[in-house]
């Protein structure tokens, strides 16, 4: 490959990452905005702030290697390829979204592209993602799995059985904690002892700390990890340092009690993924703001077309409340 | 009669008992100073401190099992397991650990431990946020299951509770946390297998549990219109339960309808109608009907979602049609 063909094939990976993360902020903007004006059931899980490690990640990974996801996941869901059509429509609850309106915010995965779904049991997907790693073994494909939990969900005893196995077996899984320095209300901090990649070290897991909040720093060990664990070099762990800019769930408001403002203020200014990564493809003659600009406002007009449609978009229909119970089988 | 939520009578039981028995601690996730998502015990730690209302990381069977541990030892421990759906996570620490100390020690060991959770569907939080899983643990031998319908009931079967030898679970409905009723100010506890007759009727008996309770009251005012007198009783504990009271009503009315939030197969109110037609089945004029969730997980899309739960209207309909004596041949 020429240098100048790399530099331009570089150049696509570069503005598709931007616009990746472009995405998923716009998702979430809206979906905060559905929230607030009692459009949306239940509550959501903003995703805003961390969209450097979804981005990086998912981005070095192929349709058909596998991710689980989180509570937090609107961010993987874009990142592993979906797309805000059938998004929105499942956080309203309706037919045409990826889980027919049956698994809302905190299930919602587009499966086609080997996302196997949003968990709302803290942890609850270290055992799946680790399970579709040793099928890739097992199959000889070589994808790989991708695990996203938070800095809270280490304290899930599943993960330290899941660990060894994986250790043991030389599986092609990825362990991505997500550190933004809390669960829910705590301080992190407060509840882990030790060091979390001590922990993954402890079973022979080669460990890595990454800046959560830069997408090529992100990229570039998840490319070379995954490169790695395809040819039977993992099991693999990464904390990606990063910060949600929301409240825990959307109706977290007041929240100076366990989080100042101060702080919040300090990584927005100083640390964002998305601004911080713009400044770099201008400064090193990428993109243009112009260009920039202009990837803003074609998402936002896509994604408020897609809200627009969602919302006039029907429900499904009543008979579907028990299909899907269970798999027809063959006799 | 003052009235206060039901969020504030289960803080005002904890408090008063935290008070009265140094040996009481709680522990839990987000239990001190967020004071549990829900806000349900609020204060509890700037009065009585760290020690003893503790946060804990998110390690549900790890914090249960210590907290057997602590209650076989000589401290009375409160466990806070932020939502019903959960108990998959600590069945083995509740059901094969808890529950049996007492019977295998051969009455030597006993484990008064309190664990406090909740049940309902309807509040958009999808499958695994939105179960009533009651009947797993009211099938367990060596457990006793409360299910409070209003904040009298509430404060005073949580007094009970915390005084109990053994281990007791308590589910709160998580739609009822703001619901008010009149409290009263002076100390009172209500004694477990004591159900309560909340309304006097000859025709029809209605059982409903927890926030069914509310259905089963509305469904009598409705009936009350056409001439139906039905009679509402609130079980409150599932375990121990008040069998004399149902089966004398039932002797009276010659119909029942049992109505719980759970799935309706296998569950609490198949329990309940088989005791009435074991021990009334020569008073019945028609056979008891069960009417819990229907047999799905919990969708997600309101659509869908409120079509799973009994409702004052389907209880009603359902009453009308045992009156009328429709289901007597029922297949
Ligand atoms: C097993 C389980 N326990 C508790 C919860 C409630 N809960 C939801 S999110 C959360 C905090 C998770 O923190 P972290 O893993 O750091 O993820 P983050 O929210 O920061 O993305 C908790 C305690 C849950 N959903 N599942
Ligand atoms: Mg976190």
């Amino acid at each position: 490959m020429s240098a100048a063909r790399k530099k331009k094939t570089n150049a696509e990976d570069y503005l598709r990452m931007y616009r990746q993360m472009v995405r998923i902020r716009a998702f979430e903007d809206r979906a905060n905005q559905l929230y607030l004006s009692a459009k949306m059931p239940g509550l959501t899980h903003m995703y805003s702030g961390q969209e450097a490690v979804a981005v990086g990640i998912c981005e070095a990974l192929t349709a058909t290697d596998r991710i689980t996801s989180t509570h937090r996941g609107h961010g993987h869901c874009v990142a592993k390829g979906a797309n805000f059509k059938e998004m929105f429509c499942e956080l309203l609850g309706k037919e045409e979204g990826y889980c027919r309106g049956k698994g809302g915010s905190m299930h919602i995965a587009d499966q086609s592209n080997g996302n196997l779904g949003a968990n709302a049991i803290v942890g609850g997907s270290m055992g799946i993602a680790t399970g579709a790693a040793l099928s890739a073994k097992r199959l000889g494909t070589d994808d790989v799995a991708v695990c996203f939990f938070g800095d809270g969900a280490t304290a899930q005893g599943l993960w330290y059985e899941v660990m060894n196995m994986a250790a043991l077996w030389g599986l092609p899984v990825i362990y991505a904690c997500e550190n933004n320095g809390y669960s829910e209300y705590t301080k992190t901090d407060e509840i882990a002892a030790g060091s979390l990649t001590a922990r993954a070290e402890a079973f022979g897991i080669e460990a890595h700390v990454v800046d959560g909040q830069d997408v090529l720093a992100v990229n570039d060990l998840t490319q070379k990890l995954v490169a790695r664990a395809r040819k039977g070099e993992g099991p693999f762990f990464i904390q990606l340092d990063t910060y949600r800019y929301h409240g825990h769930h959307v109706g977290d408001i007041n929240r100076e009690y366990y989080r100042s403002k101060d702080e919040e203020a300090l990584w927005k200014s100083e640390r964002d993924p998305i601004v911080n990564f713009g400044k770099w493809l201008v400064d090193q003659g990428i993109s243009s703001s112009d260009d920039l600009d202009k990837v803003k406002s074609e998402v936002e007009t896509d994604a408020d077309a897609a809200v627009a449609y969602a919302e006039a978009a029907p429900y499904p229909d009543t008979r579907e409340v028990d299909m899907h119970v269970y798999a027809p089988s063959a006799a | 009669m003052r009235e206060i939520t039901l969020s504030k009578a289960v803080n005002e039981a904890i408090a008063e008992e935290m008070r009265r028995d140094e040996t009481i601690f709680l522990l839990g996730e987000d239990v001190a100073e967020a004071g549990t998502p829900f806000k349900v015990l609020s204060g509890l730690v700037e009065e009585f401190g760290t020690e003893r209302v503790i946060d804990t990381p998110i390690s549900e069977p790890g914090f249960t099992g210590i907290a057997v541990g602590a209650a076989l030892t000589g401290s009375r421990p409160i466990v806070d397991l932020m939502f019903g759906d959960f108990l998959f996570l600590i069945m083995d620490q509740l059901c094969n650990q808890a529950a049996k100390a007492y019977y295998m020690s051969g009455g030597k060991l006993n484990v008064p431990m309190v664990l406090r959770t909740n049940l309902g569907a309807t509040r958009r939080s999808a499958a695994q946020h939105s179960q009533s899983l009651h009947a797993l643990v009211a099938h367990i031998p060596g457990l006793k299951v409360a299910l409070p319908s209003s904040a009298y009931e509430a404060k005073g079967l949580m007094k009970t509770a915390i005084r109990d030898n053994n281990p007791v679970v308590i589910f709160e409905d998580k739609l009822m946390y703001q619901d008010k009723a009149p409290v009263p100010e002076e100390e009172y506890l209500i004694p477990f297998g004591e159900a309560n007759v909340k309304r006097q009727g000859k025709d029809i008996t209605l059982i409903g549990t927890s926030s069914m309770v509310q259905v089963a009251e509305a469904a009598a005012e409705a009936l009350a219109k056409e001439g139906i007198e039905a009679e509402v009783i609130d079980p409150r504990t599932i375990v121990p339960l008040d069998e004399e009271t149902l089966l004398r009503s039932v002797k009276k009315t010659s119909r029942a309808i049992v109505i719980d939030e759970g799935h309706q197969s296998y569950g609490i109110t198949g329990e309940i109608a088989s005791r009435l037609n074991e021990k009334a089945f020569y008073h019945l004029d028609a056979p008891v009907v069960r009417m819990g969730a229907m047999d799905v997980p919990v969708p997600f899309s309101p659509a869908l979602e409120d079509l799973t739960v009994p409702t004052v209207e389907k209880v009603t309909a359902m009453a009308r049609r045992l009156v009328a004596g429709e289901m007597i041949h029922a297949a």
